[in-house]
């Protein structure tokens, strides 16, 4: 079970670079239009960022930021945000993921409609991705067994 | 045993090495996986969607359905990670009886 | 017989890397290894994958354009084949999820049987 580690360059190290990791990867994600990047690629880095915390700060502090339950939530809410693009297009009166529709209601011509459409389906992935790596890695590394906060608590104490 | 292991991966990849000389050569622009529907791709997308980046184009949007299907394939991935190991048990007994070596 | 080697060779170097990884998931007995000869595997097919994207002398497959939106001619021959990169971009995240799956099921196989040897498991079965 990973833990907070004695050595405080690594500590503060990755407080120094966990910041700049993150705002990468949204960077990446967002740019995905103009350079190399999406949301796999983002997510991938963004769950990375997560990790790193979890892997220096231990499992305590790591929880009280980004908890088991809260990855869960965003890697449903992550598969929503795309499902939601897809059937918003469905009841403006065209097929299943046609973002061309979407011109609509955000004012623009199709194509930039389609531009935008693509920038939300990838953020979507982004936070499904981000969520599931770190899910899987915290499943891993404590092995599953999860402390209750209760008990975490008496054994400090 | 190993003599045996070892000639049947020397003999499947004799017959994959045989059967790369039908494969298309290695940069070739009009090779099959490029000509059908690929240039359509690269040659529509600034127009169609308004983004210079194909890759993009291509996954969120022409493949849209794809990358969904993707996409809940990775989110059952974490769903299954957690049905397998997650266990919500009592910290106390597990200390007590089977983990001794507490982290 | 010099143009057929160096037009194919890289196909070779995929079926290399992909038999060692199928030696790893059919000779080893531990199952660590079978996972990670899988893994080689998935990367040789990936690696094939996008060498069949590769046109000679073209560039990424991202659009030059300028903000003007004046119309130009597109040449698809000049940009790399965007599709073998789209469908390995989203088989790699899966290859890490399957992975993490592969590594749980481990873990409970081991909280099992104590032991990751695949004849070790199969005597404990009887």
């Amino acid at each position: 079970m990973t833990r907070l580690t004695d050595d405080i360059i690594i500590r503060a190290v990755a407080r120094i670079m966990i910041p700049f990791i993150q705002i990468y990867a949204l960077y990446v994600i967002m740019h995905g239009h103009h350079s190399p990047g999406g949301g796999f690629q983002g997510g991938v880095i963004l769950g990375a960022s997560f990790i790193l915390y979890l892997i220096t700060h231990g499992l305590e502090e790591a929880r009280a930021r980004m908890s088991e339950l809260k990855a869960g939530i965003f890697s449903a809410s992550g598969l929503l945000i795309y499902s939601g693009i897809g059937l918003l297009c469905l009841i403006l009166g065209s097929n299943f993921l046609d973002y061309g529709r979407l011109s609509l209601i955000l004012k623009v011509i199709p194509a930039q409609a389609r531009s935008l459409g693509i920038l939300g389906v990838e953020i979507g992935v982004g936070i499904t991705v981000m969520a599931v790596m770190f899910s899987i890695f915290f499943d891993i590394s404590t092995g599953g067994i999860i402390p209750e906060d209760e008990e975490i608590k008496e054994e400090n104490g | 045993m190993r003599v045996l292991l070892i000639l049947t991966v020397v003999v499947t990849g004799l017959i994959l090495i045989y059967g790369t000389q039908d494969m298309p050569d290695w940069g070739d622009p009009n090779s099959p996986p490029s000509t059908h529907v690929s240039p359509r791709y690269l040659e529509k997308t600034l127009a169609e969607t308004a983004t210079p980046n194909a890759v993009t184009s291509v996954l969120a949007d022409y493949r849209g359905y794809d990358t969904l299907g993707e996409t809940t394939v990775i989110f059952t991935a974490g769903v299954s990670c957690i049905l397998i190991l997650r266990t919500r048990k009592k910290q106390k007994k597990v200390d007590q009886n089977s983990n001794p070596d507490k982290t | 017989m010099f143009d057929f080697i160096v037009s194919k060779y890289n196909y070779w170097i995929y079926i290399t890397l992909m038999m060692i990884g199928f030696y790893a998931m059919i000779g080893k007995k531990n199952l660590v290894k079978k996972v990670i000869g899988m893994n080689i595997f998935q990367t040789a097919i990936i690696l094939f994958f996008i060498s069949t994207a590769s046109k000679r002398s073209a560039t990424l497959p991202i659009i030059e354009h300028s903000h003007g939106h004046e119309e130009h001619v597109i040449e698809a021959a000049s940009y790399l084949n965007p599709l073998p990169h789209v469908l390995m971009l989203t088989a790699i995240v899966v290859m890490v999820s399957t992975l993490g799956v592969a590594l749980a099921i481990l873990i409970k196989i081991y909280r099992r049987y104590n032991t990751l040897e695949e004849d070790e498991i199969l005597q404990l079965k009887k």
